[in-house]
């Protein structure tokens, strides 16, 4: 008897002494998440606050080793990301409601969305290959169009997946009940289905903004860089994340100091936009 | 305006309504078709014009491109090896950090974490997945990369001098850039993607489960090793390979601190090179079309790579999915 219970209490010590370390490793592992992300965005505030200032917004990229601004870069990343918006927001849309409300449990259905999850996460520097080869190579130089297009081939997968969401949470009595005064289909969806889930869709369209805002690699060799400012998409155009890349990776002090300055830039519009977009559906439910 | 064409008793008019009605309604269907079209033909598109423009690379270097060291643009002789073997290491270091990691927060958040303060650490944590990939790029290459090669590479050089096997893994002189750091930084890149579907997954275990485990005195860890983590696996193991599909793919972090050397060193504190890395890097300079043709042949094999990893994993949450109901 006496031996039974002095096995017990090793074993149920042992068995505690386990659970706290797990309990402390857990513990630490989140301090460790949240550690990084105040970290970044420490170090990031720390170095791209002291070169904000308006001149940020009003004079273009320096040549090297002297001081300007980021206006053409601003300019040019806001223009290229409407454009892509433009164009990938209704195809996304529409792919979305065809898994929502037509497809749903058909079979091509299922194939478009098993394929649409993999476009979700696929490598972006692939897209920008993808869009070289048939926009860029025909065309024969790099334009702002190109790099647009780029961006939206990530867009749309983005748009198809949060649409299909928002649509499936609509219930469908609001359907039925649609169907039951004899509104067609396509009105149903468009005047009821759309209503109900769209703060659930302009979601998503914020979501693909925030995520494009910051892409880099399919900007590359896409829309390329240029060093003045320009509206003409048929050309190159410079945008935020390659001028950051071309500037932080330069030994000019200058250059440098303005790529923490738009890094700071982006990722504080990307927060926000993330931030904004998540409060929205928050609110629905 | 419909209604008084029909109370207008025309029954011409009305068949005119209907007919719009369904003509508006067909053409919205075949739209809607066209659009989820479209997403099959973006894949499609990709993988094709990628099989097409890596022809020239394939057709000239043939099927052992994949297994040659050598990367020369001046005598245009090219193989894929290094970057291949700088991805799946640089993956493979990020997988090894993240994966406890982003489980052990899971764990926090579902099972330890007191309720008013989960949300704003969940979402504290899945900031890290919004930001764009090129601030860790430059967070990597002005902080973390000169802190590991003061503080950190010398003494991993040192405790590891003399000791067989790790004396290779950590050999040479502390760079600061290079394939760990690359790793490192991959791991808090895919660190929210593993924790958030690990926290969607173990909350779908019904608590009845977890609570007959409490009751026969089981602790808290026991609960989640036995129960959570078994009941989970399939979706865990979704979650860790889309993680991995990320890090195989990410581009611009791994471009600023990699050091892009087409070499394979046994050691992880030298200057590497990854697929993504070498395009980005190297694309817009690449002179002559066997030089470019191997860079598309380069993100060929990467597309490969990252599709049967992100398909399984999707494969993996949509059988859980299924299970869930």
């Amino acid at each position: 008897m006496a031996t039974t219970s002095s096995f017990n209490t090793a074993l149920y010590g042992r068995r505690r002494v386990k659970n706290i370390v797990a309990k402390s490793l857990a513990y630490g592992a989140t301090a460790f998440g949240l550690g990084w992300l105040v970290l970044i965005l420490g170090v990031l505030v720390y170095n791209g606050i002291g070169g904000l200032s308006l001149d940020v917004f009003t004079e273009n990229t320096p040549p090297p080793g002297s001081d300007g601004g980021l206006l053409n870069a601003i300019v040019g990343s806001i223009v290229m990301t409407i454009l892509a918006i433009v164009i990938g927001t209704p195809i996304g849309i529409l792919a979305g409601t065809y898994l929502a409300e037509y497809g749903r449990h058909s079979k091509l259905a299922m194939i478009v969305r098993f394929i649409n999850d993999i476009l979700l996460s696929a490598p972006s520097v692939v897209v920008g290959l993808f869009i070289y080869e048939i926009v860029v190579a025909p065309m024969g130089h790099f334009s702002g169009y190109a790099g647009s297009v780029a961006l939206a081939v990530i867009v749309i997968p983005v748009v198809v997946r949060t649409t299909e969401d928002m649509l499936r949470l609509v219930p469908d009595t609001l359907r039925e009940a649609a169907a039951s005064i004899g509104l067609p289909r396509s009105m149903m969806i468009m005047r009821v289905a759309y209503r109900a889930a769209s703060a659930g869709i302009v979601t998503g369209i914020l979501l693909a903004v925030a995520r494009i805002s910051g892409e880099t690699a399919p900007l590359l060799f896409t829309a390329l860089n240029n060093q003045f400012f320009s509206l003409n998409m048929n050309a190159p155009m410079p945008s935020l994340p390659v001028v950051i890349f071309q500037f932080a990776l330069s030994p000019y002090e200058e250059w440098q100091r303005l790529a923490w300055t738009g890094a700071l830039l982006i990722t504080v519009t990307v927060l926000a936009l993330s931030i904004i977009a998540r409060s929205l559906t928050a609110r629905k439910s | 305006m419909t209604a008084t064409n029909v109370t207008a008793g025309s029954a011409g008019s009305r068949a005119a309504v209907l007919k719009r009605f369904r003509s508006s309604d067909s053409t919205f269907r075949l739209l809607t078709l066209l659009a989820a079209l479209a997403v099959l033909l973006l894949l499609s598109g990709t993988i094709l014009s990628l099989v097409i423009g890596s022809i020239p690379a394939f057709r000239a270097f043939g099927f052992s491109f994949v297994f040659t060291e050598v990367w020369n643009p001046v005598t245009e002789q090219f193989g894929a090896l290094a970057p291949v073997y700088g991805t799946l290491v640089t993956s493979f270091i990020a997988m090894i950090i993240a994966v406890p990691v982003g489980l052990m927060i899971a764990f926090f958040l579902t099972e330890l974490c007191p309720k008013p303060l989960r949300r704003p650490i969940a979402i504290a944590i899945e900031l890290l997945a919004g930001i764009p990939s090129i601030i860790y790029g430059i967070w990597g290459l002005f902080v973390f990369a000169p802190f590991l090669q003061k503080n950190i590479q010398p003494f991993l050089i040192d405790t590891f001098d003399g000791v067989p096997g790790l004396q290779t893994l950590f050999a040479g002189p502390p760079y600061g850039i290079g394939i760990l750091t690359a790793g490192f930084i991959l791991a808090i890149m895919v660190l929210p993607f593993i924790t958030a579907i690990s926290r969607d997954v173990f909350d779908a275990v019904p608590p009845v489960l977890k609570e007959a485990t409490y009751g026969l005195g089981c602790t808290t860890w026991e609960v989640f090793k036995f129960v959570v983590l078994p009941f989970t696996r399939v979706g865990v193991i979704g979650g860790v390979m889309l993680g991995l599909g990320r890090a195989l793919g990410e581009t611009m972090a791994v471009t600023f601190v990699i050091g892009n050397a087409h070499t394979v060193s046994a050691s992880i504190l030298q200057p590497g090179t990854t697929i993504s890395a070498s395009i980005a890097n190297e694309f817009t300079e690449a002179v002559g079309d066997l030089y470019t043709s191997s860079l598309i042949a380069l993100g060929l094999i990467l597309f490969f790579i990252t599709f049967c990893v992100l398909a399984a994993a999707r494969y993996m949450l949509l059988r859980i999915q299924r299970k869930a109901g």
